[in-house]
């Protein structure tokens, strides 16, 4: 083995920050080796704040030549509550890039049904962009986000510009309007009787919050998708990234290894799987 | 695994003389001891914990059971991973370079470290576990004596084949002592007046692990442990998981003296004058509330019957899918420490077995 300790991280720098909402901040991040991390779209790495701790992140951006990559990190815990205090300049640690990843290969030429929930857009938009970079490679392309509210939407530039592509239908939504508000209202779900598909031909892409996924696939199957045509991932905690530590097991399944992306077919009768 | 060929016959003094020696070469040796003198419970016949060992006289070999396994020394209940300079920030691992003796280890035990192995050593690798193990030298001793609630003769735990450098049987007058790596011959060598065993002796050994199984039978599973994993399969809503869990504390007990337990956390240390700190990990359990908690609130079994459940199946179904084991060695631990009593799996295992 070439590392001493799989548990060893890489330094990496954060390059630029960009704030997105109250919660969430956009981070820019090169490793201090300057080799780029080899990351495939739904994968995560193991982000440290040296003196703080450890905790798992989605790769936010697509695979590319460059060494630097994005995370979007929502301050929910002690860690990511740390990495909002850092400044461009400052040096975290990454282990990773580590789980499954999204069948890119396999959904060549398929349609793509992409369900972003909140936070969920931030795995999704590495695959949405790695799609994009690769457009006449696959089918129809519908992307469906929802938020809480108009302020708590993520990427707002970059989702006014997919909506604005005439290669893709793009349809969001909030949980609550506000005055400016001028879209639909209402869960994600609501927006499913606004499209058609063949389902044959299409995939559903699906990441948001536990309670979403019920709800998401219960619309996904209305529509006449299998069970094998929805694509998920999950969020656990997924604390050491190796299928040791046992925090991210979901019945007998790691989360972190076998996951975090899976076949809704293949996990669907796990009695941990759905909240 | 050791055939006749390795058997060995070392004296009761020579025992003592070997543990003097092995002392005397400065190895770092830990053992069990008698703690009887200090248990306060009324009643209670005494307990038995690893300690480290300074002279022959410390060491027992005939107790029941340890009051936690010998896990604590291959996966430290605080181990340190990393070392890190917060400025100019640098971090290196820090693997474990000592070495160590554990002397007397029941076969349970020595299958639950077995288990252990194969965790650590499935990819990617654990370097810090198996460097520790790969450092440690473990000296088994079959039971005599047999701890009220074990039950590792159902468990196919009252024997094991691999796993120890050395296995001794008291047979009365002398140990015979099966060889079981290189590591345990040129240990040997320091005994003193060692012999091969003779077949009457052999057969000795065979007795007395026969005794031993029987006493333990007292209290055993009603089937075979191989049944387990599909035993458990489509019971997740039996009624026994809600009934029994009422009683949890949610403490952890039976989680820290599991000897297949081994899931962990991992936290950051800093000095106080915040220059340097260091990242370790420690034990951790499934039946606490918050294990599968994560930053926000959300927790994946909040559920205290959900955790409870969870232990079981892992025990008896997952580890077997994933690795092929049954990560119940019968020790009984849990079912003796668990302060409900509602940890025991033979209690539990019995009545899904029942169906009722």
């Amino acid at each position: 083995m070439g590392s001493p300790s799989p548990y060893l991280p890489g330094l990496a720098t954060i390059m630029k920050i960009e704030e997105q909402t109250a919660m969430e901040k956009l981070f820019m991040v090169r490793p201090n080796d300057g080799k780029p991390l080899g990351h495939k779209p739904g994968q995560f790495v193991e982000v440290s704040v040296f003196g703080v701790g450890e905790c798992p992140i989605s790769v936010s951006s697509a695979p590319n030549k460059k060494a630097d990559f994005e995370i979007c990190v929502r301050r929910a815990g002690n860690v990511t509550n740390a990495l909002h205090n850092l400044k461009a300049g400052d040096v975290i640690g990454i282990r990773g890039p580590y789980g499954t990843h999204f069948p890119a290969e396999d959904l060549r030429g398929k349609d793509l049904l992409f369900v972003a929930g909140g936070l969920g857009i931030v795995p999704l938009r590495s695959f949405i962009n790695y799609v994009l970079e690769r457009r006449k490679d696959y089918g129809r392309i519908i992307v469906l986000f929802g938020a809480r509210t108009p302020a708590d939407r993520l990427f707002k530039a970059e989702l006014a510009s997919l909506a604005r592509r005439p290669d893709l239908e793009y349809l969001e939504t909030v949980d609550v309007g506000d005055a400016s508000w001028k879209g639909n209202v209402g869960v994600i779900t609501t927006l499913f009787p606004k499209f058609a598909i063949d389902p044959k031909k299409t995939y559903a892409v699906m990441v948001g919050p536990p309670v979403m996924y019920r709800f998401a696939i219960a619309a996904a199957r209305a529509k006449g998708l299998a069970d094998d045509h929805i694509i998920v991932s999950f969020e656990r905690k997924m604390k050491c990234g190796l299928g040791k530590c046992g925090h991210c097991q979901m019945g007998p399944v790691y989360v972190c290894q076998e996951g975090p992306v899976f076949n809704f077919a293949a996990i669907k009768n796990l009695e941990e799987a759905l909240s | 695994m050791g055939g006749d060929m390795n058997l060995a016959i070392i004296e009761k003094e020579g025992l003592r003389l070997f543990v003097a020696e092995i002392l005397r070469q400065k190895n770092t040796v830990v053992g069990v001891k008698d703690q009887s003198a200090v248990s306060s419970i009324p009643g209670d016949s005494g307990f038995y914990t690893y300690a480290p060992i300074n002279s022959p006289e410390e060491l027992t070999l005939s107790f029941d059971v340890t009051l936690i396994p010998p896990k604590k020394y291959l996966l430290p209940a605080y181990e340190q991973l990393l070392t890190f300079n917060l400025s100019p920030g640098s971090i290196k691992a820090d693997v474990p370079k000592e070495e160590l003796i554990v002397f007397g280890v029941h076969p349970y035990d020595i299958i639950a470290i077995n288990q252990m192995d194969k965790v650590f050593s499935t990819v990617p690798q654990d370097n810090h576990y198996l460097e520790r193990r790969k450092r440690t030298t473990i000296i088994g001793i079959d039971p005599v004596k047999v701890a009220p609630r074990a039950f590792w003769s159902s468990m196919g735990a009252d024997t094991v084949a691999s796993g120890f450098d050395l296995m001794l049987t008291d047979i009365g007058q002398c140990y015979v002592v099966d060889v079981g790596s290189k590591k345990g011959a040129s240990l040997l060598k320091m005994a003193p007046r060692t012999r091969e065993a003779a077949p009457a002796e052999v057969k000795e050994r065979d007795k007395v692990r026969a005794g031993a199984r029987k006493r333990c039978d007292a209290n055993r599973l009603s089937f075979s442990y191989l049944e387990l994993p599909s035993l458990l399969d489509g019971k997740e809503e039996h009624v026994i998981w809600e009934e029994k869990s009422h009683l949890c504390f949610s403490c952890g007990t039976c989680n820290l003296v599991c000897p297949t337990c081994y899931c962990f956390d991992v936290r950051d240390d800093v000095s106080i004058d915040l220059k340097k700190g260091s990242r370790y990990r420690t034990w951790d359990g499934c039946l606490l509330s918050d294990f599968a908690q994560v930053a926000g609130g959300g927790n994946f079994r909040g559920h205290r019957a959900d955790r409870y459940r969870h232990r079981f199946y892992r025990k008896g179904q997952f580890i077997y899918r994933r690795f092929g084991d049954i990560a119940c060695v019968g020790c009984g631990r849990c079912s003796a420490q668990c302060p409900s009593d509602i940890a025991d799996p033979v209690a539990v295992f019995n009545r899904l077995k029942e169906g009722i």
